[in-house]
């Protein structure tokens, strides 16, 4: 596998590897393409990668059932105002053009088949994406996919979730070139009251003993206390939720974000 | 009534029917999908739970339902026998208690309290409410706002059964919505929460269960046509198509015959206002392949892969996709699907009404119109069967308020006549 390394799947590595080296897990902040408007969304992420690690970048989609009510807002939003498929990958060449922040992309199968899988992976490519984010694909529903993403440079991750069987676990990880994204919960993308952990810990070994790329953890994460927590077990800490209500209420995004990309120390 | 559980060819070990069906799902539900299916496998092989549902198909639903000669809508039509699959006497007033009754009692077998289901028109919420009150169920229906406001009788119906209807409000606050929102909810709540999806659609094994729980209505007619016909095969059957539940129950006891004994089978899309408008349902005629809820199926969505908000006079086909083995017997030839707009289907209702005293649901409608157009083409010789879904009572307040705004419409055109008359003179 490691001889087949594509040129996405060195650089996120060597993103979190950097981000090991400085005693961190990598911060990856997610934000909907497009949101608030395709205007401010650039801006908007300047000030996020400014902390990050990786950045993570949402196709807005209509009927994103992986997702709680945050995020589908936005792409609502996102939208209506215009960005969809190729506007993303767009606005994407566009901060690739700014930063050399590793980016990947996180999308719903359907935006792929409708643009046409190899075309897709094409248009990622173009627009210097390094690897893909895959909510609703299960890893042995479309093995070309994975295949097509490779042949364009691109990691590709998939997920687990606290459900997931040992089985299940080791297909998964095998799958994955880009990062390993464990679910901490049982349910939907969503920043929630309490603990992050949920029920990493168990998951997260089992995960370890199979993935041979960095295992990141997401959902639910929210603020520099639940981010460390994350950190202290993860190679990486996904948060998009609260970036995303902090645009909505109009606070400081630049703020949130140091002080997150702070509890990811270790 | 001793009853059995069909086994089809399709779909393959992966949940395909051709390149359709799978699993497009959140990791999260792979488990409980394969426990649900090792679940159902399980109960399909179970005396003790076949048992229960016939008894219960028997003396709580009512079946098996008649199989009626409409012989004065047979006379209209000058052509073919036209036979009625009489869905619309199943209690509840439509097929989906068929597959809500299954569902709930393997929910019981698998030890789940709590069910969740996703409603357009309502029946299929009624029919899961009802389900969960005879079984002792928690229930939870999410509905979308708009259909929360068409189908009003059907909402309290939901309540006084003590459901919780929960009001959808996202996307396009409608069927497609309201069944995202059931499986964030299923993601959320897994392992002690049982989905109970309406029709063919979803996640595999959904589609390959629903169509055995609605099987029976195929097997049925078999028996049923052999009594009054001496064959039990028709030379045609039709059925409405949203997700596609209610044909696939009457095709698929057929679909799997070789070629020279399979009678024409056809599904009858919404076309709503037309398929050329914009304004339709036919996920077939409209539509492209995609991945909605779950599923690899013919859809509506745009050229980036986003959605198409679908239109339907009727709520209960009102839904951007098709279930997954109806896009493989339209791609092998087995089945023909054709589109039938609202006007039609609002014209074949009061047609069954005036002919047979049978209000039909308007999805059902939409079979009839293509029924009697059928009859004609089939000539004296031939035998067709509707599958008469539900009944019309849903749908009568918007009926009459449809055939009030046509009214007013034609002394709207009266007026603009005479007034353009008396201009000219
Ligand atoms: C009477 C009736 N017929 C048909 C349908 C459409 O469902 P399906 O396509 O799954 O049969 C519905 C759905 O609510 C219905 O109520």
């Amino acid at each position: 596998m490691t001889a087949t390394l594509t040129r996405g799947a060195e650089r996120i590595h060597a993103a979190f590897d950097r981000a090991k080296e400085e005693g961190r897990a990598a911060f990856m902040p997610f934000m909907t393409a497009g949101y608030p408007s395709a205007e401010e969304f650039p801006a908007v992420v300047d000030t996020l990668l400014a902390h990050a690690d990786l950045l993570e970048v949402g196709i807005p989609y209509s009927d994103p059932l992986g997702d709680g009510p945050t995020v589908q807002r936005a792409s609502e939003q996102a939208l209506a105002g215009g960005t969809s498929t190729r506007r993303t990958l767009a606005l994407v060449k566009d901060l690739r053009e700014r930063h050399d922040t590793p980016i990947v992309v996180m999308t719903y199968v359907n935006p792929i088949y409708a643009v046409g899988p190899r075309e897709f992976m094409r248009l990622c490519k173009d627009a210097g994406v390094d690897g893909l984010i895959l909510p609703d694909l299960p890893p042995d529903q479309d093995l070309e996919i994975a295949d097509l993403a490779a042949e364009h440079g691109l990691a590709v991750t998939f997920l687990i979730a606290p459900t997931s069987t040992p089985g299940r676990v080791r297909l998964v990880a095998d799958a994955c070139t880009g990062f390993l994204y464990a679910v901490s919960v049982t349910g939907v993308t969503g920043a929630r009251e309490g603990s992050a952990l949920g029920e990493v810990p168990a998951m997260l070994a089992l995960a370890r003993e199979h993935a041979r790329v960095p295992v990141a953890v997401g959902f639910g994460v929210k603020d520099a206390a639940t981010a460390h927590q994350v950190a202290r077990v993860a190679d990486g800490v996904v948060v998009g939720s609260a970036f995303i209500n902090a645009v909505r209420e109009g606070q400081d995004v630049g703020t949130l974000a140091a002080s997150i990309a702070e509890g990811c120390r270790r | 009534m001793s009853l059995t559980l069909p086994s089809y060819p399709q779909p393959d070990g992966r949940g395909r029917y051709g390149r359709f069906g799978g699993r497009y799902v959140p990791e999260t539900l792979i488990p409980a999908l394969d426990e649900l299916e090792a679940a159902y496998q399980a109960a399909k092989a179970d005396p003790a739970f076949l048992n229960e549902l016939g008894r219960l198909f028997k003396e709580f639903v009512g079946r098996p339902s008649p199989l009626y000669l409409a012989q004065r809508l047979t006379d209209h039509a000058g052509g073919a026998k036209i036979y009625l699959k009489r869905e619309d006497f199943n209690y509840t007033g439509a097929h989906k208690i068929n597959n809500c009754l299954a569902q709930a009692l393997l929910a019981v077998r698998m030890g789940k309290r709590r069910v969740i289901a996703e409603t357009g028109a309502g029946q299929h919420g009624v029919a899961s409410a009802t389900a969960a009150a005879l079984l002792g169920l928690d229930c939870v229906v999410y509905m979308g706002a708009e259909d929360i406001r068409r189908q009003a009788l059907n909402v309290f119906r939901m309540r006084l059964l003590g459901a919780e209807v929960r009001e959808v409000t996202s996307g396009t606050s409608t069927l497609k919505d309201a069944t995202n929102e059931a499986i964030r909810d299923w993601v959320t709540n897994v392992r002690d929460t049982f989905y109970i999806l309406g029709s063919v659609v979803g996640p595999h094994p959904y589609p390959a269960m629903v169509r055995d729980f609605q099987a029976v209505i195929g097997e049925e007619v078999k028996v049923q046509l052999q009594v009054v016909e001496g064959r039990s095969a028709p030379d045609a059957i039709v059925a409405c198509v949203g997700g596609g539940s209610n044909a696939i129950g009457i095709f698929a006891p057929y679909a799997y015959l070789p070629e020279g004994e399979r009678p024409r089978l056809i599904g009858t899309e919404a076309a709503g206002e037309g398929v050329e408008s914009g304004r339709h349902a036919a996920s077939m005629a409209g539509g492209r392949v995609g991945v909605l809820h779950g599923s690899m199926m013919y859809l509506l969505n745009d050229d980036e892969g986003q959605i198409v908000p679908p239109h339907s006079i009727s709520a209960g086909l009102d839904y951007p996709g098709i279930g997954p083995e109806h896009c493989h017997y339209s791609e092998t030839g087995v089945a023909e699907y054709v589109p039938v707009t609202d006007a039609q289907a609002l014209e074949a209702l009061q047609l069954l009404t005036r002919l047979e005293g049978i209000i039909p649901a308007l999805e059902s409608a939409h079979a009839v119109y293509h029924a009697v157009r059928l009859a004609q083409e089939l000539g004296p010789e031939g035998v067709i069967v509707v599958n008469l879904s539900g009944r019309g009572d849903k749908d009568v307040a918007e009926v009459m308020r449809l055939l009030e705004m046509e009214r007013d419409q034609d002394l709207l055109d009266k007026d603009v006549e005479r007034v353009i008359e008396e201009v000219v003179a």
